[in-house]
């Protein structure tokens, strides 16, 4: 066992007085021994307002700081509808994200140095001056709008006005067309609004909740895990449709296991035997509804009986399940979801599920959705933004009429060499995103980032992506920095403040400083007329009646909703559709030539000798992002593949072995995964945790490696397997559930064997050679290792 | 079937998948212990029976080990500490319900005494080393003989000891058995461990360490009727043994299912060879029937089975040890 | 302490909670979570069950360990002083829960339901922050309190009763 110097330097200058001491007298002398660190007491902390950034859903809650500066603890703050005090482990756990000792710390410039690719520390000046010089090269050779953004999070909007300022309205979310984009554009359709974030879910009312590519649970949406949790307290249903037996299939009143990509058979059963069986709310359907007739006839050929053999579900459960809501109407909520891009039809199938959730009544009602309220602070006054030649619109929107925001992956299809069309994009920034893992289709990533002149990234930790950029900004955590106030929609609308716990550690800086030293370096110094962010937040809180030394005290306010929350009874209601009704036919779908009620359409079966890739995720972790928090990978250090125990069988594999997967078009996986033999998953298909596999390593002029070292190569990333996207002809969401593998126990040969390409920017990524040999390695000594410290008890 | 996992990494050291934070030095100090034990045993009983000078090597020779072995055991208990510099806060306290509280406090005074025991009788080692015509070690004699006469303290303490010699005898008889039966209860305290925790192991570890004790001697002496004498002894003890393994794993057997898959260790499980070939059969039988058939005249180097159940009495804690800590209640 | 397994979603909130808490070195923890998965597909019963010292009444560490730093202090709460502790690890061996480890310093380290909070009037970390809400802490000797009433309403459950040492966890199916 270790053997603390420390102590024992310490301990022998006393130890002869130690032994005439009385055990209870030694308690007195405990700090004559060894200063322990006691726990901080609520007295003595000193409390910073923050809110967290672990995640999109963005509680707020207090650092606790103890009298040395240092950072504790993070709870929840009391009075936050998203977290009511109570965070979930990524957000307790968010302070790893500040000590992983693994962080970017200084800026980083790609230079060659004896034929090799490596990176060089370099100053903040250096790195802006570089950053800004190349800006204006591509702005003269092919325009300010060839310059792309892929942001995410609360950084993002500091880029992404940088960018606008500058000229440029190029920008996507990977989490928009990966994730929720198909969601929003389905309940636009049919209710005039999306559902943004929160989604507006009046768990906390309802009979009869119904998750239907949702699990709560692991997804760990913090507000509605509690909802959920008070739900099963009140004793109410919920009804869990998942291929998986999820961990909220085990809280449900009844899970129905369906077979993957047949949802929509489900969904439109279910409508068939509430119309016919009559268990819709008829006086809401004919006073806010268009379209009935023509959805009560479409669906009549959609019975249960049918979609029993689609779905494998059998139909007297399909029965009951449509029984048990219908009796709930309107106290029922067929859950959105959040990441809805599946199979490629998911406008249509979300819009089912909006359908449903119509008819039943739910939408405005209590027990059902309410209507959000938030708060909109005044923009800092700023010289009008210049409008671009064209932005992500003109990429977007000529293809999908439904896209709100910009696609990724067209984004990254206008940045591939073979395009040569108008909107060509030249340079990227990357910010507080990873495409490597977030977007699929790795290869075509590659080759859209290779085919830049410029990358930059600004990150906290190292990831795939650094390892492509030119130059690389360190960026200080959520808790050492000042961001924009939240003002997301609740129940009561409110706004939360993130303060700056500490000074930023080693030398990263803040997303608003790099964005505003960048700005004043092209000339923007009209767009930054303040010195300090904190300025302007206080000039907006001071709009809405508050200011920034209220919010420091009590980090999240409330202010009384301006409009009610659910309908009153026979209540007018405009809806912002064409026909100003509920659509359960979509007009505008019908006008642009998309399916005006949805449709079931098969997407096909599993290949033989593949099983179905289910990704999802780990309540612990928010995909890729916090996997090398150290707190967090002390929680859950490496991803379990799971495989129903008869196809264990089949190939022999056994519970904690560590195989290698493959996809049909021969891509096999760089590292290895731990199997987990569980009864929890279908036959037919396997899960794996999203985000793991960081393969991300850079090196620096000093020797220096910079990598995620607890996380790097541990299981694999389901991005990397990921062959064929289905792309969704409304938004352009990409659909990843069509993907199948194989598994091996010894590493299989690629099918293709790929060329090398002497390219001189994948050489800092790393050759495929030396790639190979390492996952060899580091299978080896996986197994070897691994299994003596398995974490699995014997059943016994 | 039936699954059950860890959701968070708890790699922490011995934890998974069995406790295992006890290993050779413990198992190592339990057999010394025993063996200490047994020797001082023979010491003191053979001296009150009056037998000290019929059986010089039992009574006076051998208890010079004692302290040695004592000291062995005892480094390598502070080497398994984890927090070692914190060991004297052991004897800040007697605690009652602590076998390793008062098994530490025996050993104490096991140590002091067996180390006053060989001094008491300086003089009839070295007339027991002369004897043998072994003088290499004279100046050592000597030189114990100097210090214990040079101050007047140790000189009195030495000559109290030879007077009240019965006395301390008696308590060094108390103080070897409690010493043995330590050994043993320390494992059976852990009622975590269902394999530890039956009331058979406090009888079999001293039986088993008078048994090493027996060997000891025998293998050392030079005296032929020293040497028959704990043959036969060693063999009764042999057989007290078996008797008590049988009885143990029957227990075992008859009792609740955490009991029967501890027993099932050794019925098939684990540590089956290592239990009754290797301890069983080599450390057990073997030198039983060794010592049988030198009883009846063959001519077998007394070593054999005497270093045969030494081994056994070491391996037998070794397995013990290791075993135990497997054994768990199912979760 | 009662904890509602119905709810439980094994996110292991109440294991970081306890480590920012308690500077439980990373690599250690307090306390963890179990997954027990039954039954074949497609009917499956699983729960999850957040672990740690029960807090026993009948405590084998505190009888095993030869220093006296394992101890009782009032209200039932088994702790251990770390400066008394020679790491000779008897209490590890005869806890039948794996509750208690060695610290990276070498004393034996293990749950204090947080005792410096409870003082305060405060749940212990891990309850405090638990977003399912799945567990309660009380007095289990007063028979009005609200975790008492729980118990007795409730069908609960403790781990190995059979071991004998009266386990102050309940889990309430």
């Amino acid at each position: 066992m270790s053997f603390n110097r420390r102590n024992f330097i310490k301990i022998s200058g006393v130890a002869g007085a130690g032994v005439a001491l009385s055990p209870k007298l030694s308690g007195a002398f405990q700090s004559f021994f060894k200063e322990e660190k006691q726990p901080l007491k609520e007295s003595d902390a000193i409390k910073v307002p923050t809110v967290c950034e672990i995640c999109f859903w963005n509680c707020a809650g207090w650092v606790y700081k103890d009298k040395e500066n240092n950072i504790r603890k993070i709870l929840g703050n009391d009075i936050d509808p998203h977290s009511n005090g109570r965070l979930c482990p990524r957000g307790t756990g968010g302070l790893g994200m500040y000590y992983d000792e693994d962080r970017l710390k200084t800026p980083l410039i790609r230079v060659e140095k004896d034929g090799k690719q490596i990176f060089k520390k370099a100053t903040w000046d250096e790195a802006l001056d570089l950053i800004a010089k190349n800006m204006k090269t591509i702005d003269k050779k092919y325009g300010k709008e060839s310059i792309a953004l892929f942001y995410h999070g609360k950084t993002g909007p500091h880029f992404k006005h940088l960018l606008q300022y500058w000229g440029s309205d190029t920008n996507a979310k990977p989490a928009s067309a990966q994730c929720l984009i198909t969601r929003e554009a389905g309940y636009i359709a049919t209710y005039g609004a999306g559902l943004a974030s929160p989604e507006p879910t009046d768990i906390r009312s309802t009979d009869c909740l119904v998750l239907i590519g949702s699990h709560i649970g692991e997804n760990m949406h913090n507000g509605h895990v509690q909802d959920v949790s008070e739900l099963i307290d009140r004793g109410g249903d919920i009804i869990t449709v998942d291929p998986r037996f999820s961990t909220v299939a085990s809280h449900s009143t009844k899970w129905l296991p369906i077979k993957p990509s047949t949802d929509m058979a489900l969904l439109l059963a279910w409508m068939n035997v509430i119309i016919n069986e009559n268990l819709y709310d008829a006086d809401y359907v004919k006073q806010y509804t268009y379209g009935f007739e023509e959805l009560a006839a479409h669906v009549q050929k959609y019975t249960p009986e049918w979609a029993q053999g689609i779905t494998t579900i059998p139909a007297a459960d399909i029965y009951k399940t449509a029984r048990m809501m219908g009796a709930a109407s309107p106290k029922v909520i067929i859950h959105p979801g959040r990441h809805t891009a599946w199979y490629g039809d998911d406008t249509q199938r979300t819009r089912a599920m909006a359908i449903l959730n119509a008819i039943l009544g739910s939408w405005g009602r209590k027990g059902g959705f309410y209507f959000p309220d938030k708060i909109t602070l005044p923009t800092y006054p700023h010289p009008e933004i210049p409008k671009p030649r064209w932005t992500w619109r003109e990429i977007s929107q000529g293809k999908h009429k439904m896209a709100f925001a910009g696609i990724t992956n067209e984004i990254m299809d206008h940045a591939l060499p073979e395009y040569k069309g108008p909107f060509k994009i030249k340079a990227m920034f990357f910010v507080a995103t990873n495409p490597i893992q977030a977007i699929p289709e790795e290869q075509k990533i590659i080759r859209a980032l290779k085919n830049q002149e410029f990358i930059v990234a600004v990150d906290t930790m190292p990831s795939e992506i650094t390892g492509y950029a030119d130059v690389v900004l360190p960026e200080a955590t959520f808790l050492e920095r000042l961001d924009d106030i939240r003002t997301s929609q609740h129940k009561s609308p409110n706004i939360a403040l993130r303060y700056p716990a500490v000074k930023p550690k080693y030398d990263s800086k803040p997303g608003w400083w790099i964005a505003r030293e960048l700005g004043l370096k092209l000339g923007l110094q009209d767009f930054y007329r303040w010195e300090n962010f904190e300025d302007v937040l206080d000039w907006q809180l001071k709009q809405v009646g508050s200011s920034m030394e209220e919010m420091k005290k009590v980090g999240v306010k409330h202010f009384p909703r301006k409009k009610p929350m659910f309908l009153e009874k026979d209540e007018e209601y405009w809806f912002n559709t064409n026909t100003g009704k509920i659509e359960l036919y979509s007009t505008d779908f019908d006008e642009w030539g998309y399916k005006p009620l949805p449709e079931y359409k098969s997407h096909g079966e599993v290949p033989s000798g593949y099983l179905r890739l289910i990704y999802g995720r780990l309540p612990m972790h928010t995909f890729g992002r916090t996997l090398n928090n150290p707190n967090l990978f002390d929680l859950k250090s490496e991803p379990l593949l799971w495989i129903n125990p008869k196809i264990a069988k089949i190939y022999g594999i056994e519970n904690g072995q560590y195989i290698w997967l493959q996809n049909p078009k021969g891509k096999v996986s760089s590292f290895t995964v731990k199997v987990r033999v569980t009864e929890r998953i279908r036959h037919d298909s396997v899960f794996l945790p999203h985000g793991f596999g960081n393969k991300g390593r850079i090196f620096v002029d000093d020797g220096t490696v910079h990598e995620m070292s607890r996380t790097y190569g541990r299981g694999i990333s389901d991005a990397e397997m990921i062959h064929q996207v289905s792309i969704d002809p409304e938004t352009g969401g990409t659909g990843m559930r069509n993907n199948f593998v194989s598994l091996h126990t010894e590493k299989p040969k690629p099918v293709k064997k790929k060329k090398v390409k002497k390219d001189t920017k994948s050489k800092v990524d790393k050759n495929s050679v030396k790639k190979d040999k390492e996952a060899k390695v580091k299978a080896k000594d996986s197994l070897a290792v691994k299994k003596k410290k398995s974490l699995l008890k014997d059943p016994k | 079937m039936e699954e059950q996992l860890l959701v968070n990494t708890r790699d922490i050291y011995g934890l998974y998948p069995h406790v295992h934070v006890w290993g050779f030095p413990i198992a190592a100090y339990l057999f010394l212990g025993g063996l200490a034990a047994g020797i001082l045993l023979f010491a003191t009983i053979y001296y009150l029976r009056g037998k000290a000078d019929e059986m010089p090597f039992t009574v006076k020779i051998a208890p010079i080990f004692t302290f040695l072995i004592i000291m062995v055991g005892l480094v390598l208990l502070v080497y398994d500490l984890h927090h070692k510099l914190y060991v004297w806060q052991l004897f800040m306290t007697f605690r009652i319900e602590s076998p390793m509280s008062w098994g530490a406090w025996t050993l104490v005074g096991v140590s002091v005494f067996s180390l006053l025991w060989p001094l008491s009788y300086i003089d009839d080692i070295e007339a027991y080393l002369h004897e043998r015509n072994w003088r290499r070690l004279d100046g050592v004699t000597n030189f114990i003989r100097k210090f214990i006469h040079k101050w007047k303290i140790p000189h009195f303490i030495i000559l109290m000891f030879r007077k009240y010699r019965t006395f301390f005898a008696y308590i060094l008889l108390i103080l070897s058995v409690i010493l043995g039966i330590y050994t043993g209860i320390l494992l059976s305290a852990f009622n975590a461990h269902p394999l530890w925790n039956n009331s058979i192991l406090g009888p079999l570890f001293l039986v088993s360490g008078v048994s090493t004790g027996s060997a000891f001697v025998m293998w050392l002496s030079n005296n032929k009727k020293e040497r028959a004498l704990m043959s036969t002894i060693d063999m009764v003890l042999i057989a007290v043994e078996l008797f008590f393994i049988v009885h143990m794993i029957m227990g075992m057997q008859a009792g609740p299912e955490a009991y029967k898959q501890a027993a099932h260790l050794f019925l098939g499980g684990e540590f089956t060879v290592m239990f009754w070939v290797v301890f069983v059969g080599f450390g057990l039988v073997l030198p039983f029937i060794l010592e049988a058939m030198e009883f009846k005249g063959f001519h077998i180097h007394p070593a054999v089975p005497a270093l045969l159940v030494l081994m056994g009495g070491l391996v037998f804690r070794i397995i013990m040890v290791n075993a135990g800590q497997i054994s768990e209640y199912p979760f | 302490m009662a904890i509602e397994i119905n709810k439980c979603v094994g996110c292991a909130d109440c294991v970081v909670a306890c480590q920012t808490e308690n500077d439980v070195p990373i690599g250690y923890s307090r306390d963890w979570v179990v997954e027990k998965v039954k039954g074949y597909y497609p009917n499956i019963f699983l729960h999850f069950e957040t672990q740690r010292c029960n807090h026993c009444e009948d405590t084998p560490c505190v009888r095993t360990c030869p220093t006296g730093a394992s101890h009782v202090i009032e209200g039932g709460i088994v702790k251990v002083i770390h400066d008394e502790c020679i790491g000779c690890g008897a209490c590890i061996e005869s806890c039948p829960y794996d509750a208690r480890y060695f610290h990276p310093d070498g004393y034996v380290d293990k749950c204090t339901f947080c005792d410096h909070r409870v003082e305060d009037g405060l749940n212990p970390a891990c309850v405090s922050v638990c977003p399912t809400n799945c567990m309660h802490f009380g007095d289990l000797d007063d028979p009005d309190s609200d975790i008492s009433k729980l118990i007795v309403k409730r069908d609960s459950y403790t781990l190995l009763p059979e071991a004998g040492t009266a386990p102050q966890i309940y889990y309430l199916k």
